[in-house]
């Protein structure tokens, strides 16, 4: 296999402008990755900036309930509430290596954004964010965590105005300032080498887990769940599991409000339950996509969910049916939010509701086994505000 | 018209060629053939016919917001393929499009279908020339030729991969960026047409940012068989004004360029 491919999944589809740069950046990662000095920095970040290991957390009251245990892994504890900082830690480390002087990001929910902003204030990087103007309005919260961060923040006002067209802007400023830039991809997505960066960087979850669930349990987990858009915490979770072939895999994917299309869009962003291979933002890739091959606008009530492609890994893992697929609706979520939040005290971001809400009901029916790891990849007071307007609102008066 | 055939009559003449783009069914496929017509009565070569992505990352804003216009207004594959065929010109017509379009269609598909409508050459600016052998081979079939970019960043040995499996003529990229806004023709151009040539015969067109008649006459001067310009035609489709008249008159002070 070609070493940019996952079967017919991956490789590299974008401007020749950008081929150097992918190049060079592929040969500085293979150079520092084994690093001492890389691994021994890296290490130092993720430990006493981003606030690693993160528990691995024995969910009580959730595993009374569904008469299964199960484990939470609490990535939400990671500094900036979400697992995205262990990437770009990695990412903005790695730019420094190589005299890189600014980092650019696309963000469709502002979490990479905000991670991204985290590494480069603390790394001193010059900061650029590429924001959907659409999700600039429905996220301030998160546009002005990342200025207060030193970040700037730019609204993309062409094409559908979300994540897909903040992630062409990205692309377009990369084409353009390649020789200064780097351009810092938030999930395992885009053309080789960043779906395998992105994917090493995040490993980390799941080497934890692996000792974890040895220390705790003395066996690895029947099932591992994981909500996947892209699929970076997915990736991260299942990668150093892959050969380990009696632990279960479920990427859960977001249902949305229904499993419909039009031309135009998507109710959902399932896209490796239902969509077709094609070619995105650099990758061959399972694309919601219309018979003409233009690329639908998706749709979740979780933003970092909501995206019409899917990491070429996980597409390859899921044809070869190492992964299974799966999705949940918003209400479903929404539930599993609330259900989350009351049992354990913990307040989960929407998109690992997801991958909470799939346990919840396929616990009973066995399929799951009796150990399960759930990958709460990042907190929910991001949410609160998009739950309220869901009229999903079950905290009292307000 | 074949590509090779149309550069050799330039030569002959001691021309460079115009290259004109503009995107199908923007903003219909009425204005579209009558803006063909406008190009080609105003001097252009050989004419670059963007068929619409919904995600064009190669493009800057000029170009984006022809491609929203078209797609909204109906353009799909199959209507651009009915209004290929009915265009009667005698220039050759280029394919500019996105992978995935080719993809969703079926590659083998997608080249016959450019065959028979009477596309002769096609650019894709998002399939690197190592994602290339299947679209290659069928067009080597069809007898469309695969136009590749090279770009201020390729160094020697990607040049050399590229140049091996280009037809038709090479698409150099003026300076490092997505289409539109403008290039300051220098230096630098020429030294990266010089590198090139003393590689190959093939013709070479550069793109990007080109606008005017003096870039074009400084392009020519340094050795290029031809130029690119399509964000400056698609400007003037967009204001809706006089819109055949304008297209007609930068062609043909463009093509003046080519003519120094």
């Amino acid at each position: 296999m070609n070493k940019s491919k996952y079967g017919i999944y991956g490789g590299q589809y974008v401007p020749e402008i950008l081929m150097p740069a992918l190049q060079e950046l592929e040969d500085e990662y293979s150079r520092y990755r084994n690093d001492p000095q890389f691994q021994q920095d890296l290490n130092y970040y993720l430990r006493d900036f981003a606030g690693r290991e993160t528990p691995l957390y024995h969910a009580k009251n959730l595993s009374r309930k569904y008469k299964t245990k199960i484990y939470l892994k609490r990535e939400d504890l990671v500094h900036g509430g979400a697992h995205k900082l262990n990437n770009t830690l990695g990412q903005a480390l790695l730019a420094k290596y190589m005299g890189k002087k600014r980092i650019i990001a696309e963000t469709g929910a502002g979490q990479h954004g905000t991670a991204t902003s985290m590494a480069g204030a603390n790394l001193n990087l010059d900061t650029l964010i590429y924001m959907g103007a659409k999700d600039v309005v429905r996220q301030k919260m998160n546009v002005y965590r990342m200025e207060i961060l030193g970040a700037r923040v730019k609204a993309v006002e062409s094409g559908s105005k979300t994540l897909k067209d903040a992630i062409n802007e990205a692309l377009r400023d990369w084409v353009t300032n390649v020789d200064t830039t780097h351009y810092l991809i938030g999930s395992v997505v885009g053309p080789h080498p960043y779906p395998m960066i992105v994917r090493d960087f995040q490993s980390i979850i799941g080497k934890e887990v692996k000792e974890q669930i040895m220390q705790k349990e003395g066996r690895y987990p029947d099932s591992i769940i994981a909500c996947a858009g892209g699929g970076s915490n997915a990736m991260g979770i299942f990668y150093p599991f892959i050969e380990n072939k009696d632990v279960s895999m479920f990427a859960v994917e977001a249902g949305g409000s229904g499993m419909e299309l039009t031309s135009k869009a998507a109710l959902h962003s399932a896209s490796m339950c239902t969509g077709e291979v094609g070619v995105l933002h650099g990758a061959c890739t399972k694309v919601l996509q219309n018979q003409n091959g233009q690329i639908l606008e998706s749709h979740s009530i979780s933003a970092g969910l909501d995206y019409s492609g899917v990491g070429p890994e996980l597409a390859y893992l899921a044809d070869t049916g190492r992964i299974n697929p799966c999705h949940v609706s918003d209400e479903e979520a929404l539930n599993a939010f609330h259900e989350m939040s009351r049992l354990e005290g913990i307040i989960p971001a929407l998109e690992s509701s997801h991958a909470l809400a799939y346990v919840m009901i396929k616990a009973e029916s066995g399929e799951l086994g009796d150990l399960v790891v759930i990958n709460l990849s990042g907190r929910g007071d991001k949410d609160l505000e998009t739950v309220i307007k869901a009229g999903k609102w079950k905290g009292g008066n307000i | 018209m074949r590509i090779s055939d149309k550069f050799e009559e330039l030569k002959s003449r001691n021309e460079g060629a115009l290259i004109s783009y503009i995107c199908a069914g923007d903003p219909s496929t009425e204005l579209t053939k009558s803006a063909v017509k406008a190009l080609i009565k105003g001097g252009a070569d050989i004419i670059e016919l963007g068929l619409p992505f919904s995600d064009p990352c190669a493009d800057g804003p000029v170009i984006q917001s022809a491609t929203d216009r078209a797609i909204s207004a109906g353009m799909t594959p199959e209507r651009y393929f009915e209004l290929v065929s009915t265009l009667q010109v005698d220039v050759p017509l280029v394919c500019m499009t996105y992978y995935n379009i080719i993809y969703k269609r079926g590659i083998k598909k997608f080249i016959e279908d450019c065959s028979s409508s009477g596309i002769t050459g096609i650019i894709v600016p998002d399939l690197p020339v190592e994602e290339s052998d299947e679209l290659g081979l069928a067009c080597a079939k069809n007898k469309v030729d695969l136009i590749f970019l090279v770009a201020p960043t390729t160094n020697e040995n990607r040049l050399h991969k590229i140049l091996d499996k280009s037809t038709g003529f090479l698409y150099m990229v003026s300076r490092t960026g997505v289409t539109g806004g403008s290039t300051d023709i220098g230096t630098d151009i020429a030294d990266l047409l010089t590198g090139i040539k003393k590689c190959t015969d093939i013709p070479i067109a550069v793109g990007f940012g080109i606008s005017n008649r003096n870039q074009v006459a400084d392009i020519i001067s340094y050795g290029a068989e031809g130029v690119i310009a399509g964000s400056a035609f698609v400007d003037i489709i967009a204001s809706g004004k006089n819109v055949e008249h304008r297209l007609e008159s930068l062609a043909c002070d463009l093509k003046s360029g080519c003519r120094e």
